[in-house]
C-alpha cells in the first residue's frame, strides 16, 4: 500500500480537485488524510478475489423513453443565477489565454 | 382557532375537519418557529408569507377536507439540499450562497400537489457531508432535547424542527444515514428508502449511488403517508424504479404475524455504548413480546462497511461537486493581486467556497480515483460493498427485517468530534451499510438513556419492502410510544400541555 501521505502530495491531489489550498490547510489534511487512508488498509486484508465490483444497487435494467423533444430552462432562467452573466445571453468568465 | 396543541398531521386533519383553515394550522406553526428558531437554529429560511399564500390556496380549494388529500395543508420543513422553486437551495454552502432554483425537485411538485405546504429550509451539514449538522456556513443546529448537544446530521435541522414540533414532517436526505441517525438522535421516526424507490431529481448530489430522500415525522403513521406521496418512478430520474409503491399508509393497519428479525450480535459486541445496549436489548424484549421470533445473523462484512463508505461516498462526491465553480450559480471568489486568470478564479473559488469537511472528501475522493489508486481502493471497495450486499441477501432468506441499534451512541456534545474526522465516521457504523446495498432502512424512538436522550432502534427490510419495515415499526411503537414525550424546549412556545410534568 502507499507509503505516508506527503505536503506534496496533498498540494498535487488539491490541484486535480481545482482547490488552492493555504498553508495551513496542507499541514491539516496532509495528517488528516493521512490518518483515513491508513484506516482504509484494513480493506486489503479482505480476500475479493473473483468478486465483481457493485457500482450501483440498481437490480432493473434500464428503462428507455421516445426522444421527444420537451421545453428547456428559459435562458434568462438559467443567467439568473450567475456570478457575472456579463449581459449578454452569456456566462461571463475570466481571461483564457493571456 | 384549533386549539394550539397540534403535533401530527393526523390531529392537524382533524383540526381541519373540525372547521380550523390551513392558513389557521400554517399560523400556530409559524409562530412555534418564530419563538424557538433563534435557539435552536433548525431553519435557515422560513417560508413565511409564502407559506401563509399557499395554505390559502389550500383552503380556496377544498383539499384540507378531501380524504383524497392526505398533506392538503399540513405544514412541512424541507432540507436545504432539496430544490425549491423561489426559495433559497444552498445544501448550508458558501459556494451556494444566494442560490435560488428555477425549477422544484420532483418530491416538491408532488408534495405540492398535494396540497403540503412549505414553511421553511431546514439546515445541514454541508451538501450533507457530516453526522452533526456543524458543518454549515449559518452556524450548527442544537438538539431540542439538550441545546449543548449535537442534533445528528447531516438532515439535524429537519430532524430538530420535528423533534421540537415546529414542523409535524419534514424531508431529509441520506447518503449514509443522514434521515436515521438525527432520527434517533432526535427521538423521531427517519426512513431512508430503498434506492430508486423516490426520485433524487433536483436532490443536490452528494453520492448518486447512495443518495436517497425521505420522510421524517413523529409517528410511523405520518411517515408512512409521507413516503406514499413521494414514492414512485419519474421519467427525470433514470435510476428511479418502476416498482409498483403498495398503500403504506393502509399497510400500518396489519401488523406482521410472527416476524422473525435478524440481529447481528457479534457486530454489536465492540464500540456501543452501554446505554444505547440497554436500550436495544429493551425494545428486543418487547419485540419478543409481540410475537416475533429473534435469531442471530453474522452480516461478516459488515464491519467493513465504514471504510468502503469512505471510499466510495467521496469518489462520488469529487466528481459531483466539480460542477461548483464560480460560473453558472453561487459564489464566486474575487480575483487575487496580479492573478484574474480562469483557473485561480475556479481554485480560489472553490477553496474559499467549500468548508473543510467537503474539501477532505473532495480530495480522499479524486485521490481514490487517480491513476495508481484506483484498483486499490474504488474498484477494492466497490468489490467489498458486493460482499456486504450478499451478507444481508443471505440474512433475507430467514428473516423479515435486520434490528439493531441506529447509533452506538446518544447525542453527543456539540464541538466534541468536529476535530476529528475518523472517530466522527465511526458513528456511522450501522447506518452506512443500508445505502451500500440499497436496501431501505428505518430508525424509530426506542427508548431513553438514564440522562433522558433519546436512543434509536433501527430496522433493515428488503429491497422495496418499506411496508415491512413501518408495520414493524408501528407495532413497536403501540407498546412503547416515546414520540409522546417531548423535549423541554418544544413546550415553551407551542401551549403543548406536557404529559409528563
Amino acid at each position: 500500500m502507499p507509503t505516508r501521505l506527503t505536503p506534496a502530495d496533498v498540494e498535487r491531489i488539491a490541484a486535480l480537485a481545482h482547490l488552492e489550498l493555504t498553508a495551513s490547510e496542507t499541514e491539516r489534511f496532509t495528517r488528516q488524510l493521512g490518518d483515513i487512508l491508513t484506516y482504509f488498509d484494513q480493506l486489503q486484508h479482505i480476500d475479493t478475489t473473483g468478486v465483481p465490483a457493485t457500482t450501483n444497487p440498481v437490480t432493473s435494467a434500464p428503462v428507455m423513453r421516445e426522444d421527444t423533444p420537451t421545453p428547456s430552462l428559459p435562458r434568462d432562467e438559467a443567467l439568473a443565477n450567475a456570478p457575472d452573466p456579463g449581459g449578454h445571453g452569456l456566462f461571463r468568465v475570466p481571461k483564457v489565454i493571456g | 382557532m384549533p386549539a394550539p396543541d397540534v403535533q401530527t398531521t393526523a390531529d392537524i386533519r382533524a383540526a381541519m375537519a373540525d372547521g380550523a383553515t390551513a392558513v389557521e394550522i400554517c399560523s400556530i406553526y409559524l409562530a412555534r418557529v418564530a419563538a424557538e428558531n433563534d435557539a435552536i437554529h433548525a431553519f435557515t429560511h422560513v417560508a413565511g408569507e409564502q407559506a401563509l399564500e399557499d395554505a390559502a390556496a389550500v383552503d380556496a380549494s377544498g383539499q384540507g377536507r378531501d380524504a383524497a388529500f392526505p398533506l392538503a395543508g399540513v405544514p412541512i420543513a424541507i432540507k436545504d439540499n432539496i430544490s425549491t422553486r423561489g426559495m433559497p437551495t444552498t445544501a448550508s454552502s458558501r459556494i451556494l450562497a444566494g442560490f435560488v432554483p428555477p425549477y422544484d425537485a420532483t418530491v416538491i411538485e408532488r408534495l405540492r400537489a398535494a396540497g403540503a405546504v412549505i414553511i421553511g429550509k431546514t439546515n445541514c451539514d454541508e451538501f450533507a457531508m457530516g453526522s452533526t449538522t456543524e458543518h454549515s456556513v449559518s452556524g450548527p443546529t442544537r438538539n431540542p432535547w439538550d441545546l449543548s448537544r449535537v442534533p445528528g446530521g447531516s438532515s439535524g435541522g429537519s430532524a430538530a424542527a420535528v423533534a421540537a414540533r415546529l414542523s409535524p414532517i419534514a424531508l431529509g436526505s441520506d447518503t449514509g444515514g443522514s434521515i436515521r441517525q438525527p432520527a434517533a438522535f432526535c427521538g423521531i421516526v427517519g426512513l431512508k428508502p430503498t434506492y430508486g424507490r423516490v426520485s433524487r431529481y433536483g436532490l443536490l448530489a452528494f453520492a448518486s449511488s447512495l443518495d436517497q430522500i425521505g420522510p421524517f415525522a413523529l409517528t410511523v403513521a405520518d411517515v408512512a403517508v409521507l413516503l406514499a406521496a413521494i414514492a414512485g418512478p419519474d421519467p427525470a430520474d433514470a435510476t428511479s424504479s418502476a416498482e409498483k409503491v403498495p398503500s403504506f399508509p393502509a399497510s400500518l393497519g396489519e401488523p406482521v404475524a410472527h416476524p422473525t428479525i435478524g440481529v447481528p450480535w457479534k457486530l454489536l459486541e465492540d464500540g456501543v455504548d452501554a446505554d444505547v445496549s440497554t436500550a436495544f436489548t429493551t425494545a428486543i424484549d418487547i419485540l419478543r413480546s409481540q410475537g416475533a421470533t429473534i435469531v442471530d445473523v453474522p452480516l461478516p462484512h459488515a464491519v467493513y462497511a465504514v471504510p468502503t463508505y469512505y471510499v466510495v461516498a467521496p469518489a462520488e462526491a469529487s466528481s459531483n461537486l466539480a460542477r461548483y465553480d464560480g460560473v453558472r450559480f453561487g459564489f464566486r471568489a474575487p480575483a487575487g493581486p496580479n492573478r484574474s486568470d480562469l483557473d485561480t478564479m475556479y481554485n480560489l473559488t472553490r477553496d474559499t467556497g467549500f468548508g473543510d469537511e467537503v474539501k477532505r472528501r473532495i480530495m480522499l475522493g479524486t485521490y481514490a480515483l487517480s491513476a495508481g489508486y484506483y484498483d486499490a481502493y474504488y474498484v477494492k471497495a466497490q468489490q467489498v460493498r458486493t460482499l456486504i450486499r450478499r451478507d444481508y441477501d443471505t440474512a433475507f432468506e430467514r428473516v423479515d427485517a435486520v434490528a439493531m441499534p441506529t447509533t452506538p451512541t446518544v447525542a453527543f456534545g456539540l464541538g466534541e468530534r468536529s476535530a476529528d474526522p475518523l472517530r466522527m465516521y465511526a458513528g456511522d457504523v450501522f447506518t452506512v451499510s443500508a445505502n451500500l446495498t440499497g436496501l431501505p432502512a428505518l430508525s424509530v424512538p426506542g427508548g431513553r438513556d438514564p440522562s433522558g436522550l433519546p436512543v434509536g432502534l433501527q430496522f433493515v427490510g428488503r429491497a422495496f419492502d418499506e411496508a415491512t419495515l413501518l408495520r414493524l415499526a408501528a407495532n413497536y411503537e403501540r407498546d412503547a410510544p416515546c414520540w409522546r414525550e417531548f423535549p423541554p424546549t418544544a413546550a415553551l412556545a407551542s401551549g403543548i400541555p406536557d404529559p409528563t410534568r
